[in-house]
């Protein structure tokens, strides 16, 4: 019974019970909650709003083009998004790639193979730094990691690289510690504490029975995690998954400060390269008209995409513990 | 048993290569994390000192400090806090206890948690386009400080709502029997029983907002200067850290390295203050 309704039904027996001092400010009450939850509504709905109506002269303008070229010059006034919206899609797709195995064998080590001493003290560790703020991610990656790559792993695989080859595509660019790859990096060890830390949460709420029995037949812990709890929380892992790549797909600071910012498609894995965010974080408060609506249209593709990917997420993990 | 040796063998082998998979990238992920604090402490810590707290941010080349950022940065979470805190608890509140079953309800809830991890740049350009371009003209504190009000409230609602539902209902039965109105119940029962999840929330949501850069950028840009003006544009750590860094001045460069360890610490403490504050409390 929604206990809305208890308040109503004040006649018990032969009195009847005066009406509560202060009922009569109940429905203001429930009023102000509603407005209040309609207020974050119209939040997410003005961000969509804002955008369209924003971005709606560049989109009228280059119709489909904007989307499909990679043109993107100011100067000309003329605006393709292909580069940043490829160089989000990159990064995110890659960061995931190197932070997903690590974040589940962190998860998986914490839950199963962790001795019972550190597993407090490391958990906490990583749920802690899981709240960093990512501009401090932004900053190691410009001071202390571009450097180490570009001398240790960019340099090195590009002279190693022999002249024609696949490889040497790849690894095509400045090797000056930023670019395409250093960002996904960047990007990966952000994310990768937050995706640990939900995958944690997830494997731990199985129920002890499922996790012993499995052990009882005679699993070895391997098989444990792979055959047995894992597919237990299937749902919400590919949920907290998703989570992450949303985190990664609407970064910011992290990967401003080490991606390059060029315009168009990057040739390379070391080449510099934008994504969505970074293009507007660098270039919104110095555009033009035109420009600036071209911007606010980047930024709808990038609700568009985060929208379809949260929304998922969220419907993957909502019959798990909500997380 | 009927299993074959070799298949034991084989099994035992695959275990120990997951095994130590799993160990090693729980050590390498431990070591990339702590390289980050190691540099985050040395590098800031040479950037502390006195001028830090009292001088303003300067222009390369001559001594300064933050205390214009330290205080921007304080007055615009504070604005940002206090318009998440209202309208989260309310909007909690009225999730966990007007819209039980309702489709709005439901609508309402999915949509808060899609806003909870919506990219803050974009919540950035939204109060630019309504606040800064049509509002008041030109950048301000308070927009920052709405901006920001946007990012904690949807934090704020969640575990409003988490921390209600868990309340008994007898709790809720036994004070509308006592007379009292449900908005009463409510405001006196409900949110007293349930405020150290709350404020375990607000806390976390303060921890979040306190780093944002993104949304700053374009709602209260910077200032050079010392102010407590928040219809003006208002000087931020997160924007100075962002700018400073970017610059080739090694001096600034320090300067950046000095804020991003303020604010971590910042960060740090709200997190392990919500945790002890959470401990007692059953984990929403």
């Amino acid at each position: 019974m929604p206990p809305s309704t208890i308040g109503r039904t004040a006649a018990v027996g032969a009195h009847r019970r005066p009406t509560p001092r202060g009922s009569a400010f109940e429905p203001l009450f429930r009023a102000v909650c509603f407005s209040a939850a309609t207020a974050l509504l119209a939040a997410l709905g003005g961000v969509l709003v804002s955008l369209a109506i924003g971005g709606w002269p560049a989109i009228s303008r280059f119709g489909l083009g904007f989307i499909t070229s990679v043109t993107w010059d100011p100067v000309q006034d003329v605006y393709g998004a292909a580069g940043p919206i490829v160089g989000t899609l990159i990064t995110s797709a890659l960061a995931l790639l190197f932070a997903l195995p690590i974040a589940a064998g962190v998860a998986f080590f914490l839950v199963e193979l962790c001795p019972p001493i550190l597993r407090r003290p490391i958990g906490t560790a990583v749920e802690l730094l899981a709240g960093i703020p990512s501009i401090v991610y932004g900053m190691w990656g410009l001071f202390v990691f571009a450097p180490v790559f570009s001398k240790w792993v960019e340099l090195p695989a590009m002279s190693a690289a022999p002249a024609g080859s696949t490889w040497q595509t790849l690894v095509q660019g400045i090797p000056n510690g930023s670019g395409i790859l250093a960002a996904s990096i960047i990007l990966a060890v952000m994310i990768l504490p937050f995706m640990a830390a939900t995958l944690r949460e997830l494997l731990m709420a199985v129920p002890a029975q499922v996790r012993e029995s499995a052990y009882g037949l005679g699993a070895t812990t391997g098989e444990v995690v792979m055959k047995v709890t894992l597919p237990y929380v299937r749902r919400g892992a590919i949920g907290a998954v998703m989570l992450g790549l949303g985190r990664a797909l609407g970064e910011t600071m992290a990967v401003t400060f080490i991606i390059g910012n060029a315009h168009g498609l990057p040739k390379g894995m070391f080449d510099a390269g934008s994504t969505i965010a970074s293009t507007i974080a660098n270039e919104f408060n110095e555009a033009g008209p035109l420009q600036s609506s071209a911007l606010l249209a980047l930024g709808l593709v990038l609700f568009v995409i985060t929208f379809t990917v949260l929304a998922l997420a969220r419907l993957l993990l909502r019959d798990q513990a909500r997380l | 048993m009927a299993m074959s040796a070799a298949r034991v063998a084989s099994r035992r082998f695959a275990n120990a290569v997951f095994v130590s998979f799993c160990a090693l990238v729980t050590l390498l992920a431990l070591t990339a994390l702590a390289l980050i604090l190691y540099s985050l402490i040395t590098q800031g810590l040479a950037g502390v000192n006195l001028d830090l707290f009292t001088k303003s941010t300067p222009a390369a080349g001559t001594p300064g400090g933050l205390i214009n950022a330290i205080v921007g940065s304080i007055m615009m979470c504070a604005v940002g806090m206090i318009i998440a805190l209202v309208v989260g608890v309310l909007a909690g509140t009225w999730l966990a206890e007007y819209a039980a079953g309702s489709a709005y309800g439901t609508v309402v809830r999915f949509l808060n948690d899609v806003l909870l991890s919506a990219p803050s740049i974009l919540i950035g350009l939204f109060v630019y386009w309504t606040l800064v371009k049509y509002g008041f003209g030109h950048f301000s504190g308070f927009a920052g400080g709405v901006a920001l009000a946007l990012i904690a409230a949807p934090v704020i609602t969640r575990t409003t709502e988490d921390v209600l539902k868990l309340q008994p209902t007898s709790l809720r039965e036994s004070g509308v029997a006592l007379g009292a109105p449900v908005w009463h119940v409510i405001r006196t029962v409900l949110w007293r029983s349930g405020s150290s999840g709350i404020v375990t929330g607000a806390l976390l949501a303060f921890a979040r907002i306190s780093g944002e850069t993104a949304p700053l950028l374009f709602t209260s840009l910077n200032n050079q200067f010392f102010s407590w003006n928040m219809s003006r544009p208002m000087a931020n750590l997160p924007v100075v850290i962002f700018q400073d860094a970017l610059t080739p001045y090694p001096d600034l460069n320090r300067l950046a390295w000095a804020g991003a360890l303020l604010i971590a610490t910042a960060v740090l403490t709200v997190t392990i203050i919500a945790r002890v504050v959470s401990k007692d409390q059953h984990r929403p």
